[in-house]
């Protein structure tokens, strides 16, 4: 059973197509990214399914609740880690912590049980009774994040956990993602910009760009599927004839040869460089020097959209984004 | 429909802010104060037409202050929507389960109540400048009273602050709204001293009502009979809830 299906999911603000007839669906249990560049329209997606925002076309089914049929139900089912902060800066961690218990109308038992159980998920039991005023960002993101989880969503939604925080904390926030999935078995639905924060998490990812899906794949299929390994090789004597000869090899995808340097473009890189020392060797050349470039997510991703910072073209398609941007962020 | 935890959560989260942040306490009752030390000792000898000769000035206008601190208070209430809006906390709201309708229950029960204490600490305050306190009932009749009026402006503060989204946009409006609705009221005079047409206005505005009803039961004298005053504040008050509530239901949450 999946625990969201989306199908045919359109967002129009005017004449302004922000989510452009989107249909996909997350496994029970799944860790399901969405990526794109800024204000492809991932967080248009996440408020429509999170029930904050009506779709102008299409449904999404979430743990078997249609959105739009019982909005209440939905978000009753559902844990939301906004990409802007959303804590009440002048109450302390527990006291939000507790806020979202009661609106979620937990008893006190059980209420004063999870608010333990969550501030040691995230560990920040020290600063439970500290104003969130004085947490540091990463301590701010780490509370939400505990506080999407206390009334035990099946899914659980992370609009860019990790923006705008140092490395360490990143690590240390995906660790805690990572821990959630196994712990909790929650769905988890995380938009994201970030190449390596969509390769480490996500068991599968949707590369979005202008509100439609352009690819949807696990991370290792799409990188193996639009750009293979590299392997360059600087060598001297006779380089023309070992050319020749790996040009015929049918695991060669891409052969490129200049003065002295050989670029092959081939699937899996580490088990073919010795084949290539080989070949090399047996027709008297000398390899001086070899480099492997394995592809990364924002190779594909840059392959996949044509361009890595869209945003800053200037063009009135990017105003119109950003000004929608600015409208939902108030 | 309601969930009386949420309703329980929103007054228990205003209850702390208002605890903790002691300057709002000291300048809420700030202005009141300034007014009627200066008003109640100022006109102190002076006869106004239209106020009983047996009712001294001051008694006439603890009441009017009252309305007038209660105003304020409330009608400003929807700036904390507002700031909510801002630091991100009313979508963390919204997107819980509990009903609209209990969300705006729970901002209104919130304000109301500081309102209350404010208004209380006021009429302490007044007994310096020799007002004489009400006996208990009259106290518990006027504590009603403006509860009444505390909900009528809430209500109007929050409608508000589901149309203009920003602080600047929305300060504007209500000082817009609320200084003429202060001086309309006759908290400080007999509304019948004004000439015809701005009386008309008068007539039009809640607070006139509110005032008046705390005068009748506070000192003894009204303009209209207690009955009607509290009529068209309740009809004020049911209607204006239900208006914001209609606004929080169908307005963007974002």
């Amino acid at each position: 059973m999946s625990s969201i299906s989306v199908h045919n999911l359109t967002k129009k603000f005017g004449d302004f197509v922000a989510v452009d007839n989107v249909t996909f669906s997350v496994k029970e249990g799944e860790l399901f990214g969405l990526l794109g560049p800024n204000g492809a329209g991932k967080t248009t997606i996440i408020n429509m399914l999170t029930t904050l925002l009506a779709p102008t076309s299409g449904n999404a089914v979430i743990v078997g609740i249609d959105s739009k049929m019982d909005p209440d139900k939905v978000r009753n089912n559902i844990g939301i880690i906004f990409q802007d902060p959303s804590l009440d800066l002048g109450l302390t961690g527990r006291e939000n912590l507790k806020f979202h218990a009661m609106m979620y109308n937990i008893g006190r038992e059980e209420r004063d049980k999870r608010i333990v159980e969550v501030l040691a998920v995230v560990r920040l039991e020290d600063k439970a009774d500290t104003l969130v005023e004085y947490y540091s960002g990463g301590m701010k993101r780490r509370l939400e994040i505990a506080r999407g989880l206390i009334h035990r969503p099946s899914v659980l939604f992370l609009d860019e956990p990790t923006l705008g925080l140092d490395a360490q904390t990143r690590r240390s926030i995906w660790d805690y993602i990572r821990n959630l999935k196994e712990e909790y078995k929650t769905s988890i639905v995380l938009t994201t910009h970030y190449m390596e924060e969509a390769d480490y998490l996500c068991d599968r990812i949707a590369v979005i760009d202008q509100g439609k899906i352009v690819a949807l794949d696990t991370p290792s299929h799409l990188k193996s599927l639009h750009q293979g390994d590299r392997i360059t090789l600087t060598v001297s004597g006779p380089s023309d004839e070992l050319v020749a000869i790996l040009r015929k090899k049918n695991w060669i995808r891409e052969i490129v040869s200049e003065n002295e340097t050989i670029t092959v473009t081939v699937s899996n890189g580490e088990s073919i460089l010795p084949v290539l020392f080989l070949a090399a060797h047996s027709c008297g050349v000398l390899v001086r020097s070899v480099s492997l470039h394995k592809p990364s997510l924002e190779d594909v991703f840059i392959s996949l959209t044509g361009a890595a910072i869209r945003e800053q073209d200037g063009s009135r398609r990017a105003a119109m984004r950003e000004k929608l941007r600015r409208r939902m962020m108030r | 429909m309601i969930q009386l935890n949420a309703v329980y959560m929103l007054w228990l989260r205003e209850m702390i802010k208002y605890v903790r942040a002691k300057s709002r306490m000291v300048a809420a009752v700030a202005m009141p104060v300034f007014m009627l030390v200066f008003l109640g000792l100022g006109f102190r000898r002076v006869e106004i037409p239209g106020v009983p000769p047996e009712i001294s000035y001051i008694q006439y206008l603890v009441p009017g202050i009252l309305g007038m601190t209660i105003l304020f208070s409330s009608a400003y209430a929807g700036m904390g929507v507002i700031m909510d809006r801002q630091y991100g906390f009313l979508k963390e709201v919204m997107v819980t389960p509990a009903s609209r309708v209990s969300i705006v229950l729970g901002m209104i029960a919130g304000t109301a109540t500081t309102s209350l204490i404010q208004a209380s600490m006021m009429m302490l305050l007044s007994v310096f400048l020799g007002f004489q306190l009400p006996d208990i009932l009259s106290f518990a009749e006027a504590l009603l009273i403006m509860l009444l009026i505390s909900v009528i402006f809430i209500s109007i503060g929050l409608t508000l602050s589901s149309v203009f989204r920003d602080l600047h946009g929305f300060n504007m409006i209500i000082n817009f709204i609320v200084f003429p609705l202060f001086l309309l009221s006759g908290a400080l005079f007999p509304v019948a001293n004004l000439p015809g047409v701005i009386q008309i206005l008068s007539y039009a505005d809640p607070l006139t009502y509110g005032v008046d009803a705390l005068r009748g039961v506070m000192i003894g004298y009204s303009a209209f009979p207690l009955i009607l005053d509290i009529g068209i504040l309740l009809l004020c008050a049911v209607s204006m809830v239900v208006l914001s509530g209609y606004c929080f239901q169908n307005g963007e949450a974002l």
